[in-house]
C-alpha cells in the first residue's frame, strides 16, 4: 500500500496552483458572475495551453496522456480558485463519455478539439424535476437520426459547442452527440444560483444527432460517466472547501472583538476544526476513489458515491460557515463569501444531489450483498 | 498510489495468516463482530491473553515494530497493521497490551537507562507481566500537568503519595508508569518527575471503578507512602512532562482509531432484519440515508488511517490529518450505536444478550461510547488541538501560565 501521489503528480498540482493563483483570482470568478459572459474566455485559453483539458486524454487524440490521478489534482486546484470555466462539463463529462463510449472515428473527431479547448462539450441529461439519471430522461427522443425534446438545466449549455444528449430510443436509452450550433437547437441562458457556472435550457426540435455507443445501452454509460465525474468533481469540491476554510481562517485571525482575534474563541475554533475534519474525511474517501478510477477498479461505483457525498457536504458546510464566521460583511455582495456559497450549492446539484448519491450508495452496497453475511469479499475489504 | 498490498506485503500477510490459523479459531464471518469493549476481563481471560502473547513472542510474532534487541522483530508499521488485520479474523483474548506495548515500551526505549531497558523491556514484550499507565487524577484530566500526586526524596529513593484515576487494567497489572509532582514551587510543567512503580508494593491500593456500562476497565489507584527506589526514576528530576509527552505522542501514533468496518456490516445486517412501515428497515428512505452516511464516515476514517500508515511506513511524518481520527471516530461511534438502537424499536430498550438483536452489542456500545469521547483526549481537547496545531489558531488563554504550581487556583478541590 502506498497512498502518496508521485513526485511528478505533485509537480503537476503545484504547476496548476501557481498558474491559477496568478491567472484565476477570485475577481475572475466575480467578473463572470457580474456579467453576461458564460465563462472566462482568456482563462479557458490559458488552461487549454497548459494542456489540462486533455490531461486524461491519450496523446494519440491530442491529449497529454497523463491519467486521472493527475486530473484529480488539477480539479482540486480549479476548485480552489472557483475558476469560472466550463472545465467540469467539458473534461469530466463530455470527454469521459467519449473516452468510454466513443467509436474510433468519434474519438478522433472530438477528443483533439476537446483537448485543445477549441470545442466545449457538455452533458444534456436533466429534464426538469426528477433524478439525475438516465431513467428520468424520458421526454427526449432519438429516432436514429434526429433528437427532439427539452433539456433543463444543462450546465454550460449556452457556451458548449456540442452536447452528449441522453435520449430514449425505442425502449432503451441512447447517448447522442448533437452539435448545439446546428439547426433544430434553441438555447436560452437561465438565471443561475451561481452565475459563474451558468445553466441553460436547450430545446431540440429534430436536431441532427449521431449515436454515441450502442443503441439502447446508454444508461450504463451514463452511470459510468457520472461515477467518473463524481470523483473528479469531488476533488474540485474539496479544493473549494479547502479554500473557503483558508479564507475564513485568515479573516478570523485578523478580525478582533473583545480585544482578541475572533479565531481565539472556542465557539469558532471548534467549528473550524469540524470543517477541517469534514474535508479530511472527504479527501480520504477521494484518495480511494481516485485510485479506483485510475486503476479501473470495480470498487469505483461505491467509492464514487462516498466521495460525491462527502465532498459535496464538506464544501457546503465550509461555505456556510465562511459567511457565518465573517459576520455582517460575509453577507455583503462586496466580500467573496457568497462566491463560495453559490459554487458549493451549484456543484452539489450538478450531478445529482448528495441525497441521490446516498441512495445510490446503499443500493449498490445492497446489490453486492454487503452486510447480508454472505460476502467473503466484504470481509476482505475491511 | 496503490491501495493494494505490494508483493512483499501479500507474502507477509500469507505467512501471518498461516501462523494464526495454526493457533486460533477463525471467526465466522456471518457472526456479529465480537464486543470491542473488553472491559469484563476475569482471571481466566487474562491468563488466556498471557498464554497467547507468550505463544506469539516465542514464535517471533510479537511486538513486531520493536527492535530485535528488545524482543521485537524490527518490522515496519505496515507489517504490524497487516498482522493486526489478520489477527482480527480470529477469536482472540482481550487486548491487554495496548498501553504497555504501544506507549510505555517506546517511552522506556527513549528515556530509560541501559539498566532499565535491560531489566524491563524484554519482559514487557513477552507479556507475562503487564503494565499500566498512571497519569490522570481526579483534578487533572484534560489539564494533565495540573496533577497533584507527589513524590518526596528520602534517602536513595522517593516516597509517593496521592491518587490516580482512569488507569486501564491497573487491577491486573504488575508495573505502572506514573508521573508525579516533585516540586510545587515552579510552574506546573517544570515540577514533574516520571517513575516506574511496582503495583504490588506496600501502600498501593487499586479500586476498580464501576462504569455506566457496568464494566470496570478503569481503576482508581491510591498511593500511601509508597517507597520507590531512585533506580526506578525514568528521566531527570523535573523532566516528567517531557517523558510524559513521549508516552502521549505514542498514543497518538496508535493506528486504527475509529469504528471498524465490521460494525458497518453489522448495521446493514440489522437494517435488513429490523422492520419499518411493514417492510425491512433497509427499504426505508430515511434509514438508507443514514446508512449511507455511516458507511462514508467509516470509510473516511479507515482511509485516513491508511494515509497516516502510508506516510509512517515511508518514513515521513504523517500530515495533520491524523488528528481527526479520534475527534471524528469517537462521537461517530456513539451516533452509530444510537442509530442501531433506533432501528431495533422496542427491542432497543433491552440489554439481554440472549434476546436483543446482535447479542445486545449495540446497547453495550452505546453505553460504552461516552467513555470513548472522554478518554485519551476529550472531543473538546481534540478540537482545540486541530484548531491550534493544524489550523494555527490562537491557543487558549492560560490563567496559570508561569505561575508557581502552589499558587494556581484550584477551585473547590482541596490541594
Amino acid at each position: 500500500m502506498n497512498l502518496e501521489f508521485s513526485e511528478d503528480q505533485k509537480f503537476v498540482q503545484k504547476t496548476a496552483r501557481d498558474y491559477l493563483t496568478e491567472h484565476a483570482p477570485l475577481s475572475a470568478c466575480r467578473a463572470v458572475l457580474e456579467s453576461n459572459q458564460a465563462y472566462d474566455v482568456t482563462l479557458w485559453k490559458g488552461v487549454a495551453e497548459m494542456g489540462w483539458l486533455g490531461t486524461a486524454i491519450p496523446e494519440v487524440y491530442g491529449g497529454a496522456g497523463l491519467g486521472h490521478l493527475e486530473l484529480v489534482l488539477i480539479a482540486q486546484e480549479i476548485g480552489r480558485t472557483l475558476a469560472p470555466i466550463p472545465f467540469s462539463s467539458s473534461v469530466y463529462l463530455a470527454s469521459e463519455a467519449l473516452l468510454q463510449a466513443g467509436s474510433e472515428a468519434q474519438k478522433q473527431k472530438y477528443l483533439p478539439k476537446l483537448a485543445s479547448g477549441q470545442w466545449i462539450g457538455t452533458l444534456a441529461l436533466a429534464e426538469g424535476l426528477g433524478e439525475f439519471d438516465a431513467a428520468s430522461a424520458t421526454g427526449t427522443r432519438f429516432d436514429g437520426a434526429r433528437v427532439s425534446g427539452v433539456k433543463l438545466p444543462v450546465a454550460d449549455g449556452a457556451a458548449a459547442n456540442f452536447a452528449v444528449v441522453v435520449a430514449r430510443e425505442g425502449d432503451g436509452c441512447s447517448l447522442v452527440l448533437v452539435d448545439l450550433e446546428g439547426e433544430g437547437v434553441t438555447r436560452s441562458a437561465l438565471a443561475s444560483f451561481d452565475a459563474s457556472r451558468p445553466l441553460a435550457r436547450i430545446a431540440f426540435d429534430g436536431a441532427r444527432g449521431e449515436r454515441l455507443g450502442a443503441a439502447g445501452h446508454g444508461a450504463a454509460v451514463v452511470r459510468d460517466v457520472l461515477d467518473r465525474g463524481a470523483v473528479l468533481m469531488g476533488y474540485e469540491q474539496i479544493g473549494g472547501a479547502e479554500r473557503a476554510l483558508d479564507e475564513t481562517r485568515r479573516f478570523t485571525l485578523g478580525r478582533f472583538a473583545f480585544g482578541r482575534p475572533v479565531a481565539s474563541f472556542q465557539a469558532l475554533k471548534h467549528r473550524l476544526a469540524d470543517v477541517y475534519a469534514k474535508i479530511q474525511i472527504a479527501l480520504s474517501n477521494g484518495y480511494f476513489a481516485a485510485w479506483a478510477l485510475s486503476n479501473g477498479s470495480d470498487e469505483l461505483p461505491v467509492a464514487a458515491c462516498s466521495t460525491r457525498v462527502a465532498a459535496s457536504d464538506a464544501f457546503v458546510l465550509a461555505s456556510e460557515e465562511m459567511i457565518q464566521m465573517h459576520g455582517g460583511v460575509g453577507y455583503t455582495w462586496e466580500y467573496d463569501c457568497h462566491l463560495f456559497y453559490r459554487r458549493a450549492r451549484s456543484l452539489a446539484h450538478a450531478l445529482g444531489t448528495p441525497n441521490e448519491w446516498r441512495e445510490k450508495l446503499v443500493a449498490r452496497l445492497e446489490a453486492s450483498g454487503f452486510g447480508s453475511g454472505k460476502g467473503a469479499r466484504e470481509v476482505a475489504a475491511d | 498510489m496503490n491501495f493494494d498490498d505490494t508483493p512483499q506485503e501479500a507474502e507477509f500477510r500469507a505467512r501471518a495468516r498461516a501462523f494464526l490459523s495454526k493457533h486460533l479459531e477463525k471467526l465466522n464471518p456471518d457472526e456479529t463482530a465480537p464486543s470491542l469493549l473488553g472491559e469484563r476481563e476475569d482471571k481466566a481471560a487474562i491468563d488466556w491473553a498471557k498464554r497467547w502473547q507468550a505463544t506469539k513472542f516465542d514464535a517471533g510474532w510479537a511486538v513486531l515494530t520493536w527492535p530485535k534487541e528488545y524482543g521485537g522483530q524490527g518490522l515496519g508499521r505496515m507489517e504490524n497493521v497487516i498482522f493486526n488485520q489478520e489477527e482480527a479474523r480470529f477469536k482472540t483474548p482481550p487486548a491487554i497490551y495496548g498501553i504497555g506495548h504501544g506507549m510505555l515500551g517506546p517511552t522506556l526505549m527513549t528515556h530509560g537507562t541501559k539498566e532499565q531497558k535491560e531489566r524491563y523491556i524484554r519482559e514487557m514484550a513477552r507479556g507475562q507481566v503487564v503494565w499500566c499507565q498512571l497519569f490522570s487524577e481526579p483534578a487533572a484530566g484534560s489539564d494533565l500537568a495540573g496533577l497533584r500526586s507527589n513524590a518526596v526524596r528520602e534517602g536513595d529513593g522517593w516516597i509517593l503519595n496521592g491518587q490516580k484515576i482512569w488507569s486501564t487494567g491497573a487491577q491486573y497489572c504488575d508495573w505502572g508508569m506514573i508521573v508525579v509532582r516533585t516540586d510545587p514551587n515552579v510552574p506546573k510543567h517544570d515540577g514533574l518527575t516520571y517513575f516506574i512503580v511496582d503495583m504490588k508494593a506496600k501502600g498501593v491500593e487499586v479500586r476498580p471503578i464501576k462504569q455506566i456500562n457496568g464494566g470496570s476497565g478503569f481503576n482508581e489507584v491510591f498511593f500511601t507512602n509508597v517507597r520507590v527506589p531512585d533506580s526506578q526514576r525514568l528521566g531527570g528530576v523535573g523532566e516528567g512532562w517531557k517523558v510524559s509527552i513521549t508516552t502521549l505522542m505514542n498514543e497518538r501514533v496508535s493506528i486504527g482509531a475509529g469504528t471498524s468496518g465490521s460494525r458497518i456490516r453489522d448495521i446493514f445486517k440489522l437494517a435488513r432484519e429490523c422492520r419499518r412501515n411493514g417492510r425491512p428497515a433497509i427499504q426505508d428512505g430515511a434509514v438508507r440515508q443514514r446508512l449511507a452516511d455511516a458507511f462514508i464516515t467509516s470509510k473516511g476514517l479507515q482511509y485516513t488511517s491508511y494515509r497516516i500508515l502510508s506516510a509512517l511506513s515511508r518514513g515521513t511524518t504523517p500530515g495533520p490529518e491524523g488528528s481527526i481520527s479520534k475527534a471524528v471516530g469517537a462521537p461517530f461511534g456513539q451516533q452509530l450505536s444510537a442509530f442501531a438502537l433506533e432501528l431495533q424499536g422496542a427491542m432497543g430498550g433491552l440489554l439481554d444478550p440472549a434476546v436483543a438483536p446482535q447479542q445486545a452489542l449495540w446497547q453495550e456500545s452505546y453505553l460504552g461510547s461516552p467513555g470513548l469521547r472522554i478518554a485519551g483526549g476529550t472531543d473538546e481537547v481534540l478540537r482545540n488541538i486541530i484548531a491550534e496545531r493544524v489550523l494555527g489558531l490562537p491557543s487558549e488563554t492560560r490563567m496559570d501560565k508561569g505561575m508557581p504550581f502552589r499558587d494556581v487556583p484550584t477551585g473547590p478541590v482541596k490541594k
